[in-house]
């Protein structure tokens, strides 16, 4: 296959947000009658790769070429008339049209100047049946399932361009027979000579469909693979960006002899459609560690334990006192506190000044009768600033001028000037700079020192390593496995998942 | 039970006034428009009373404001057989073809407030108030009112490009034409409402000297004249002395304003379209008289000397 | 404190230059337009009657400001001012005593108010959607109060409250301060100020912080509903009746201009009580202006539209971002440090 000539290839791709680094060098090729998965964690570069691709994003360095020639798509239609069609998880169709009108919308058959109806709906007949699809042609396309939309969807990409098809998590909301017939209809495409890149995070997909793999991370290419010699191991740390290592870390530290007593206990505590149910019981002094791949339920059994979402079985004891959570609101008041996965979204106001943003889980926990005077804002805002070491001009400075290391300390200076007793932490070193990551760990562990109940979920296995006193294995939205003392090492962790991620293959994920 | 009443009614009608003999058989169909003012109500209320002082025998369909109700109503007004329609259309556009069915039935139909964009066979006659006129009316009292004094009127218009307000405007204009010594120093909005009466009166007692410039008012319709009366109040003029105050429309709140002194004059813009329309049909009734395609009301000038307490009881119940 | 005072007299530059600039072409255009004079008990004179005259626009644009800044927008100002003028012309004609009838006044504004805040912070509608159901609903409601008349009364009490004169100064004037000073006070020394920014600029995080943000949300459109029956009260008041067709007619666009023209972002965040106030006294000298002009009416709107669109023009980030550098580039070649320049509009990203 290496042999043949590659049907798209890229070469050196960069592209740079505002100084951030999307993309950076990535080489990528794709054959002719090849299927080829794209995988990554979130942010790891995959989407800002398909839209330099297809054009929606404009390269800062790099070439790419199609068919051995130089190619540099302006926009999305440049690069499907280049031969080069997407296809989107949210199908890019119009729901109020009728599927031959959405096969054929901006480029319809005319006569005498109209749009002649008969021609397409013959035509789109004839199309679809190509994909073993015998419908009502006329009908409105909002008629029909989504897994319909995404075969129309495809039909569609391949008459248009009929080069290369990209399918962006085409899978994520169809059961288990229509995946089937998806991979079907897929095989055929490939048969017929069509390179496909799909992108995905099922690993039982990649292996069953897929002929190889490229993996990002951070924006950089970490390899390009055959599946047929990738064990699913390998792909896991491919993934996670750590190399197996023969020898076992020894340098886990946190020995559990002396147990802090239990500030949260969650039994059998689940929510149907987000987690399966699961134990967790939460000690003073102790980091839990949570891992596990994207979508396994990470960030679902945090919503459960800080009351964002409320379980619909199981209960809570909190001092060994049966007690729920019905919002954020009771969970701070019972001393937790939670730091989001999306900073952007769910952490930073951002217009307020960074002296808001550390007094509000505070202020509101007080309530609005009862303000923080000013000088109490300046001092609480002052002390974090000096502890965390918050690089920022002055107090007042909108949050949404700091970096996103500095934020991140910002959203946990908010919630230890709440003094909790349990903090949940959902990614709290992703994306931000190397030194901020550093002293993040560090406070993670003092805070431990100090006698908090902590809970981390992160991707970086080193750092799991580093500070979990116990770490909670998840898959597929079920707490799998929990590894303990000298277990806790990042090849623990990762044939943990990995044979986890294997057990489910084939199962309906939803 | 209803058809002897309807009987010792009409017997004792006839009895009273011979000329309405053959009336106390008739049965009118009325489409009114809806409810939307106090002078529709007024219209409808008084449209009944005429019926029920005749003898006549009155459908009303409300048709809260959509042609399509009143095009219903009328084709059951065809199918029940009634004698004659009253019809206050609520636009201009789209009545030939139930017109023509009307026609056809040989029942007259009188357009009541309102005309239509149709032939004029279609219907037998339309009763409405000629707003022109109702300017000069006021106009007119004013003129005769000031004499060869100076006098500079401020005005207070209805809604900038509706049609009562162009035509009040061109009517009051041209009755003060050829008197050279009555003056219109400054004209603006008031929307036809009260609050807006209010404040634009405060702005011209403003740049009037604080009123002391202003000789009289003129309001395209009343809410605007007691809007403006409190006004001139609240600057410390009598309204009705310092300023004369005239307007155009008649409802009741008007007629309190006079009796207090505050209001010199009102046009009545007749809420009893009915009456007339009553009268030509009658007519037609009886000995086939074709009335004018065109009934002009009355537009009866009301001053202070109209006893306003009594003409205030008396409307007050009208629905204003 | 002070610090803060001249960054807040900073922000509101353009906002009160502008209604100088308004004030100075109505005095070219009327002579004698500064003056005030005391009589009949009264203070007298176009300045007095543009505070007076700006009244319910003001105080609807209080509680819109609050609405705003939780990302918000509230369309049935105009309406419940209707239903309670209706409600307060209903009440007193029927017999009620004075007291009563404000309490039962108020009372309703303040329910309509939290309709749409229930709407808004438990069923989730957009607050546009929510707010226009009132809207278009409330004149019926109004109307069904005033069995469609102009209800009229003759309640001296009543005409006082919302049109009287207290040492001289009428009381819509009165009203509108002392409910921006009660307003203003409360959500700068309590931290209300700060939550509700909190929820305008980010709903979810807030709530994550343990913000109650359903709470705060029904007690903004609670307040607004609050202000738009006391803005009723006044206008009913001032013509002795109850008009369910016209009270309030557009005012909420009125008060969404005012909040605007007050330097405060419709996408929610800060916010300025003043500065919408501001806002407010700035349409109303226009409003004010164009009648002592003595155009004909036709003109009315047009010069309205030409003057809004010049100040949001001259307040636009843009145009601020390029004063700011003409400004720099002049002082710097006189000598350096062009100073802190007012901080341009946050940038809608």
């Amino acid at each position: 296959m290496a042999a043949e000539r590659a049907l798209l290839e890229a070469r050196g791709l960069s592209k740079y947000f505002h100084g951030v680094t999307a993309l950076d060098g990535v080489d990528f090729d794709l054959h002719a009658g090849e299927i080829h998965g794209l995988l990554g964690e979130n942010g790891a570069g995959k989407s800002t790769l398909i839209k330099v691709l297809t054009g929606a994003y404009r390269r800062d360095d790099g070439r790419v070429s199609l068919d051995g020639a130089p190619i540099d798509p302006r926009d999305v239609m440049d690069a499907q008339s280049l031969g080069i069609g997407t296809v989107y998880q949210e199908v890019n169709l119009l729901p109020n049209l009728t599927v031959a009108e959405n096969l054929f919308l901006g480029r319809e058959p005319k006569r005498f100047g109209l749009v002649d109806s008969r021609a397409i709906n013959k035509r789109s007949r004839e199309i679809l049946e190509g994909y073993g699809l015998s419908i009502d042609v006329s009908a409105l396309l909002s008629t029909y399932s989504v897994a319909v939309r995404q075969i129309v969807a495809i039909a569609r990409a391949v008459d248009i361009s009929g080069k290369v098809l990209i399918l962006d998590e085409p899978t994520a909301s169809l059961d288990a027979a229509e995946v089937d017939r998806l991979f079907a209809i897929l095989s055929d495409l490939k048969a017929r000579g069509l390179g496909i890149i799909f992108i995905t995070h099922f690993f039982d997909q990649v292996y069953r469909i897929c002929d190889r793999v490229t993996v990002l991370r951070n924006g950089r290419l970490v390899g390009s693979r055959p599946l047929e010699s990738l064990k699913r191991i390998e792909l896991v740390s491919m993934m996670l960006g750590r190399e197996l290592e023969s020898a076992e870390s020894g340098d886990h530290g946190r020995a559990s002899e002396v147990r802090g007593e239990v500030v949260a206990a969650f039994k059998k505590v689940g929510k149907k459609g987000r987690i399966a149910p699961f134990d967790i019981e939460v000690r003073r002094g102790e980091v839990l560690g949570i891992a596990g791949l994207l979508g396994s339920g990470r960030t679902e059994s945090a919503e459960l334990m800080f009351g964002i979402h409320e379980p619909d079985t199981g209960a809570i004891e909190i001092d060994g006192a049966k007690t729920s959570l019905g919002s954020p609101r009771d969970a701070i008041r019972k001393g937790f506190g939670f730091c989001p996965e999306d900073r952007k979204q769910d952490g930073i106001i951002d217009d307020l000044s960074v002296r808001e943003n550390i007094a509000l889980a505070l202020q509101a926990r007080r309530g609005w009768a009862k303000p923080l005077s000013r000088r109490e804002q300046d001092a609480l805002a002052d002390r974090y600033i000096e502890a965390l070491d918050i690089r920022t001009s002055d107090r007042e400075k909108p949050i949404k001028f700091l970096s996103g290391g500095n934020q991140q300390k910002v959203i946990l200076a908010r919630w230890l000037a709440t003094d909790p007793r349990f903090l949940i932490l959902d990614e709290p070193t992703r994306g931000i700079d190397v030194g901020a990551h550093a002293e993040i760990i560090r406070l993670i562990e003092e805070l431990c020192a100090e006698g908090m109940a902590l809970a981390v979920i992160s991707s970086e296995l080193e750092e799991l390593v580093a500070y979990a006193t116990r770490v909670r294995i998840l898959a597929d939205r079920q707490h799998v496995a929990e590894l303990e003392g000298e277990d806790v090492s990042a090849n623990g962790i990762m044939r943990a998942i990995a044979a986890a991620e294997g057990d489910n293959t084939g199962e309906a994920r939803s | 039970m209803r058809i002897l009443k309807t009987l010792v009614g009409a017997a004792a009608l006839a009895g009273l006034m011979t000329t309405t003999a053959l009336a106390a058989d008739m049965t009118v169909g009325f489409s009114q428009i809806g409810s939307e003012s106090g002078w529709r109500a007024a219209e409808t209320t008084l449209t009944k009373q005429q019926a029920e002082e005749r003898g006549i025998d009155l459908k009303f369909a409300d048709a809260q404001q959509k042609q399509e109700n009143q095009i219903k109503a009328i084709r059951s007004f065809i199918a029940q057989g009634v004698d004659a329609i009253l019809l206050a259309p609520v636009v201009a556009t789209g009545w030939d073809q139930v017109l023509e069915e009307a026609k056809e039935a040989e029942i007259p139909v009188v357009l009541l407030d309102r005309t239509i964009d149709a032939p004029d066979d279609l219907y037998l006659t339309a009763v409405t108030s000629d707003l022109v006129h109702e300017g000069n009316v006021a106009g007119q009292w004013l003129a005769d009112k000031v004499g060869d004094e100076q006098c500079n009127v401020v005005e207070l218009q209805g809604t900038t490009g509706s049609s009562p307000a162009i035509d009040r405007k061109k009517g009051f204009e041209q009755a003060i034409a050829d008197h050279d010594n009555i003056k219109i120093v400054r004209s603006q909005t008031g929307d036809f409402t009260r609050t807006k009466g209010k404040e634009v009166m405060e702005s011209f007692l403003k740049a009037e000297n604080g009123g002391k410039d202003i000789c009289a008012l003129y309001a395209h319709n009343d809410d605007m004249a007691v809007g403006a009366i409190q006004a001139i109040k609240e600057a410390g003029l009598k309204p009705g002395e310092d300023i004369l105050v005239v307007s155009i429309d008649a409802v009741p709140d008007i007629f309190q304003a006079m009796a207090n002194g505050e209001a010199n004059a009102t046009v009545e813009l007749t809420p009893n379209m009915a009456g007339p329309a009553f009268d030509a049909l009658e007519k037609y009734k009886a000995d086939g008289t074709e009335p004018p395609k065109w009934i002009q009301t009355e537009s009866k000038l009301y001053t202070q000397a109209d006893d306003p307490m009594k003409v205030y009881e008396e409307k007050k119940n009208l629905g204003y | 404190m002070n610090a803060s005072l001249r960054s807040g007299l900073l922000r509101l530059a353009p906002q009160i230059a502008a209604l100088a600039v308004i004030l100075a072409l109505c005095a070219a255009i009327a002579p004698g337009f500064f003056d005030i004079s005391f009589a009949n008990g009264r203070l007298y004179g176009s300045l007095i009657d543009i505070l007076n005259r700006g009244a319910p626009t003001a105080l609807l644009a209080i509680g819109m400001t609050l609405v705003i800044a939780t990302k918000g927008i509230d369309l049935s100002v105009g309406a419940v001012m209707a239903i309670c003028g209706a409600t307060a012309a209903a009440l007193i004609t029927s017999g009620y005593g004075l007291p009563a009838t404000l309490a039962l006044t108020l009372a309703t504004g303040i329910v309509c108010g939290l309709w749409n805040g229930a709407l808004v912070a438990f069923l989730g509608i957009q607050p546009i959607i929510a707010t226009l159901i009132l809207m278009v609903a409330g004149r019926g409601i109004a109307q069904l109060i005033t069995e469609g008349v102009i209800l009229t009364f003759n309640d001296q009490g009543l005409i006082f409250v919302g049109s009287g004169i207290l040492f001289g100064v009428p009381m819509p004037v009165v009203l509108w301060i002392l409910i921006a000073l009660a307003v203003g006070l409360a959500v700068r020394f309590s931290a209300l100020g700060m939550l509700i920014e909190a929820v305008g600029v980010n709903r979810r995080a807030a709530y994550l912080s343990g913000v109650g943000t359903a709470g705060l949300l029904l007690a903004v459109y609670a307040l607004s509903g609050f202000c738009a029956a006391i803005a009723g009260t006044i206008a009913a008041a001032d013509i002795r009746g109850a008009d369910a067709n016209n009270a309030g007619l557009w005012l909420e666009l009125d008060a969404i201009l005012a909040v605007v023209i007050g330097g405060n972002s419709l996408l929610g965040g800060r916010f300025s009580i003043v500065g919408s106030l501001v806002g407010a006294m700035i349409i109303q000298s226009i409003n004010t202006g164009i009648l002592l002009s003595g155009y004909p009416p036709e003109f009315n709107l047009v010069i309205k539209a030409v003057i809004i669109v010049a100040i949001l023009v001259l307040q636009s980030p843009t145009s601020r971002a390029f004063l700011a550098f003409a400004w720099r580039k002049r002082s710097s070649a006189s000598q350096e440090a062009a100073g802190q320049q007012p901080a341009p509009g946050r940038q809608a990203s």
